[in-house]
């Protein structure tokens, strides 16, 4: 069995990769209303990477646990963390996860711009931590961004590729620092593609067509954003400016805007486009 | 409603275009995992059938006429 933390996206993501590969979930949040959502989430998604044949069609599928117990995962092989994208939250989650799983057990955060290291210093053994950046949605893209922290251990990235090839994942390894390689570029690229359009440069559906068209991108920038969760690309943008000091990280208005306004992209609806909403 | 009708409506909202009944949904590139994912619960919200097992296949969701097939044997079996 792993452990996932947090039912967001990502997490509820996550346990359908795993379960969709066998593989025991254990999935915790706080909050017993998004376990229910992401409980039937995981069926549906599970069904649609079958659809796309992304998914083994045949074999064992994995049991769902949801639980607001963090206790119940004391027993996992490994644990993937992957709570809101707030320094101090997922430090405290991944502190006192460390006390109640084994030592050795890998603690995977699945952050998307904070630091290994620095998580790595609320726990018990920074040695056991190491990051894996999930795209998402997880059961369709194969590949995964993995940090290896200064301080992360060789049995820990063992851990790491054992699990991902559980989950049929390819993986890139790389060093540790604000938003690694995929988000110290891209949530630039989203910044800046929606200020261009906060100066009315271009509209979202230009900006994407660029990319698309020019530079053979599967989905541009602004499509990418609200595919992520555009509160989630604010925090990251926040995480990154907090570390790097440069303005340039700093969420520009129209972003912070949407956010406000409760428009955050695909899971509620709306965000730079309109969502045909089922999978909220 | 009959099934072409009301699927044509759905995927014109869905994708800002009309369909021929044979065109490649999935060549087009407009369909991805989450559009797939829509396009199951759309189809049983609307016609009251469960979509699983064998039927999970990209094949049968690539045209409109493959899906009222689909939908039509999945109504067949269902008492």
């Amino acid at each position: 069995m792993i452990a996932v933390l947090g039912a967001g996206v990502m997490g509820t993501g996550i346990a359908t990769l795993a379960i969709g590969h066998g593989v025991d979930v254990t999935l915790v949040d706080v909050d017993d209303d998004k376990l229910a959502t992401a409980r039937a989430a995981v069926k549906q998604q599970l069904r649609g990477a079958k659809i796309m044949g992304t998914m083994p069609k045949s074999g064992p599928v994995g049991e769902l646990v949801c639980t607001t117990d963090l206790s119940d995962v004391a027993a996992a092989e490994a644990v993937v963390e992957a709570v809101t994208e707030l320094a101090d939250l997922k430090a405290k989650v991944l502190a006192e996860v460390s006390a109640i799983v084994a030592p050795g057990t890998l603690l995977l955060t699945n952050t998307s711009a904070i630091p290994v290291d620095e998580l790595a210093s609320v726990v018990q053994r920074p040695e056991d931590v190491a990051g894996a950046h999930f795209m998402n949605p997880p059961y369709v893209i194969r590949m995964v961004e993995v940090i290896r922290g200064p301080r992360t251990s060789e049995a820990a990235m063992d851990s790491v590729r054992t699990l991902l090839g559980k989950l049929d994942r390819d993986l890139v390894v790389v060093g540790d620092g604000p938003g690694f390689v995929i988000n110290r570029v891209l949530q630039r690229v989203i910044n800046e593609s929606a200020r261009i359009v906060e100066e009315g440069l271009a509209t979202p559906e230009d900006v994407d067509a660029l990319f698309e068209g020019c530079l053979g991108h599967r989905t541009g920038p602004l499509a990418t954003a609200d595919l992520i969760g555009l509160d989630n690309v604010a925090d990251s943008l926040r995480v990154l400016h907090e570390r790097t000091g440069d303005a340039g990280y700093a969420p520009c208005d129209l972003l912070l805007a949407k956010v406000r306004d409760g428009e955050f992209g695909r899971k509620t609806g709306k965000g730079f486009y309109e969502h045909g909403g089922v999978w909220a | 409603m009959s099934i072409t009708v009301g699927l044509h409506d759905f995927l014109v909202s869905r994708t800002k275009r009309a369909w021929e009944p044979d065109e490649d949904l999935f060549a087009a590139g407009v369909v991805s995992s989450l559009f797939a994912l829509e396009l199951v619960v759309y189809l049983e919200k609307a016609h009251g059938v469960e979509v699983e097992g064998e039927y999970l296949s990209i094949d049968n969701f690539r045209t409109i006429s493959r899906i009222e097939k689909m939908v039509h044997e999945l109504q067949a079996a269902t008492p």
